[in-house]
């Protein structure tokens, strides 16, 4: 599902130069749930902009969903994450003015779906995460678990081709984070492709595989072993 | 579209306080230049009511005593003009429109009616007098036609002072006969002229014909009328005219007593120019409203789109494209600024409307201030002005929100 392949990114701060990835390799196969690791500065938050195509690279290939992912335009960049990516944020990133139903119906709204159509999807979704009482609220009124069960329905709305999760459970207590990483499994279970960014080994356990990131490479975990994904449930 | 209409729309809705400073902005700065535009119609409405009822172009000659000697004859000469001095500038000068002969009866005269009596200024005028004074309202009746002259008949146009104190007030003169100069006349008209403060309504016209038949058949004429023909320059007609009527009457060119003129072209050519004074000053006031208007709307964009940076982060992340987001925050502007500004028009208009209609219906009379009133096209184009700029104001903002990536979108608030 997804191929890396050298990946390099540098940033450009005044007339210094930040080399961040320095020829990432990673595979991740179809219905795989896999834990990108590293500590603050690894640069897995540049990984996964790059994954999200939120953010370009310098050099390298980048295979998603048998798509070539290289420099795009903003038009086209945008079509691709509306298409493929599904985006769980560790701030939720809910809008505020918009109930649960309207949040997680805002990729179909993009992708040109009608009202009607798009909230009963919007709705059915808010079941499966368990939130069929709570479809009319406003974000304000939910818990901090309850918010990333919205933005989870929202990443799952579209069906797209793989899930980005940035540290899903950084703003959550520890109860609140079993339940959510519960739910992250289950809907693994249902065939979707996951990626989880964290910091936490205790998330990061209860993902298939590992992948470690440290000073911009990938030191291991960067290809499934054969019969990996049966092996966690 | 009609979603994301929908959807704009809820938008405005959740920020009512930043779209209602917006839309005020923009409503008091269209309202303001009507407001503007209409006192300035009014002051000019105001000025042209002095003019009277008068074309705005014509020409009067008339004479006096001379005041210079010329060809051996001494000053103190009276001087009359005739119809054949009509004729030879008809013949001779060209560039005319139009020329009337004009004769007072030289004290006036007594008119009754059932045993009411008035006086009156009683004029006889060619049919092209009508023409010449084709301003003047004939409320009731008609105006005289080329066959009262021709058949001398004894018909007259009265003013409407005559009207009034000749017939009661619910008697209908038209048809009826009243007696001038112990002559039976038929009234075929009333016209009601301005001029002279309404003093030109208390005048009693008859045909030329049937006056010469009257009060003797003399050719002499107190005043001639001209119009000078679209395009052509009114003070040179006027020369050319005095010019060969000088001659005519051996009158000195530099003499000004003998054979005088008055131009409405001069006071026309003041007024005008006091006109595009003002305009130039409401303009001024005008723009400068519209642009501290503009400026709000552009601060204001400026503010929404910081606001919501957070927010067009994530939706940027949802699938959103640049295209996406800057139609939509200019759709929300756009749909603002016209509301906001078709509002102010309307509330401009009609409170320019009000003010016309009390001082209608009060009967007051404001020196130099008659039915203020406002080109609607012009502030209509005032208002896609604003509204365009508004637009634009908002596309600097927008473009760069849409250049943020979707990440640093979303750190930021």
């Amino acid at each position: 599902m997804i191929e890396m392949h050298g990946i390099h990114k540098s940033y450009q701060t005044g007339d210094q130069s930040l080399h961040v990835l320095k020829g990432v390799d990673m595979q991740v196969r179809e219905g795989e749930l896999v834990s990108i690791m590293g500590s603050s500065g690894s640069g897995k938050s540049t990984l996964l902009n790059i994954l999200g195509i939120l953010d370009s690279y310098d050099s390298g290939s980048y295979l998603l969903a048998g798509q070539q992912v290289g420099k795009l335009g903003e038009t086209e960049a945008a079509r691709l994450r509306n298409k493929l990516l599904g985006f769980v944020f560790q701030s939720f990133n809910l809008l505020p003015f918009k109930n649960a139903t309207e949040n997680v119906a805002l990729p179909l709204y993009y992708q040109g779906v009608g009202r009607k159509e798009r909230n009963y999807r919007a709705e059915q979704y808010l079941d499966l995460v368990g939130l069929a009482d709570r479809k009319s609220f406003m974000p304000n009124q939910l818990s901090g678990g309850q918010k990333q069960r919205v933005a989870i329905a929202r990443a799952l709305v579209h069906k797209p081709k793989v899930i980005l999760a940035d540290e899903p459970t950084g703003a959550l207590d520890s109860v609140t984070t079993h339940e959510i990483m519960a739910l992250i499994k289950d809907i693994h279970r249902r065939g979707n492709t996951i990626i989880v960014v964290t910091h936490e080994q205790d998330v990061a356990n209860m993902t298939q595989r590992q992948i470690l990131l440290k000073d911009g490479q990938v030191t291991s975990g960067a290809v499934s072993a054969p019969g990996a994904i049966e092996a966690v449930g | 579209m009609l979603d994301g209409l929908q959807e704009i729309l809820f938008t405005l809705r959740q920020n009512k306080l930043r779209t209602l400073l917006t839309a005020f902005g923009v409503f008091w700065g269209i309202f303001m230049l009507v407001l503007l535009l209409g006192a300035g119609r009014g002051m000019q409405n105001g000025v042209y009511e002095d003019f009277g009822s008068d074309v705005l172009d014509f020409i009067i000659v008339w004479t006096g005593t001379t005041t210079t000697a010329y060809h051996g004859m001494p000053p103190g000469r009276a001087i009359r003009l005739t119809l054949d001095d009509i004729e030879a500038v008809r013949q001779q000068v060209s560039g005319i429109r139009l020329l009337s002969a004009e004769r007072f009866v030289p004290d006036g005269g007594t008119m009754s009616y059932h045993g009411k009596n008035s006086n009156a200024q009683v004029l006889g005028v060619p049919d092209d007098y009508f023409k010449v004074k084709e301003d003047v309202p004939f409320n009731f009746g008609r105006k005289p036609n080329p066959l009262d002259q021709d058949e001398i008949r004894k018909v007259v146009v009265i003013g409407t002072t005559v009207a009034e104190r000749l017939f009661a007030k619910d008697e209908d003169p038209v048809g009826k006969y009243i007696r001038v100069k112990d002559v039976e006349m038929k009234v075929v008209g009333i016209f009601y002229d301005k001029g002279g403060r309404g003093r030109n309504s208390e005048r009693v016209l008859m045909p030329l014909t049937t006056m010469q038949k009257m009060y003797g058949d003399s050719t002499f004429t107190d005043n001639i009328w001209v119009r000078p023909a679209k395009g052509v320059d009114g003070f040179e007609l006027e020369k050319k005219v005095l010019a060969l009527l000088k001659r005519r009457h051996d009158v000195a060119p530099e003499d000004i007593r003998g054979i005088a003129s008055f131009n409405m072209a001069e006071p026309m050519q003041r007024v005008t120019g006091l006109f595009i004074g003002i305009d130039v000053f409401i303009w001024f006031v005008g723009l400068g409203t519209l642009t501290a208007g503009i400026v709000g709307i552009s601060n204001i964009m400026i503010i929404t789109v910081k606001e919501r940076t957070r927010e067009i982060g994530i939706r940027k992340a949802l699938g959103a494209t640049p295209f996406n987001i800057v139609s939509t925050l200019l759709l929300e502007s756009t749909l603002v600024t016209a509301f906001a500004g078709y509002v102010g028009l309307v509330v401009g208009v009609a409170l320019l409307e009000l003010v016309a209609f009390g001082l209608r219906s009060a009967g007051a009379k404001l020196p130099y201030f008659v039915n203020p009133s406002v080109d609607f096209k012009l502030a209509l184009t005032a208002l896609l002005l604003l509204v365009g700029v508004g637009v634009l104001a908002g596309l600097m903002p927008a473009l760069r929100a849409a250049k943020i990536t979707p990440t640093e979108a979303m750190k930021a608030g």
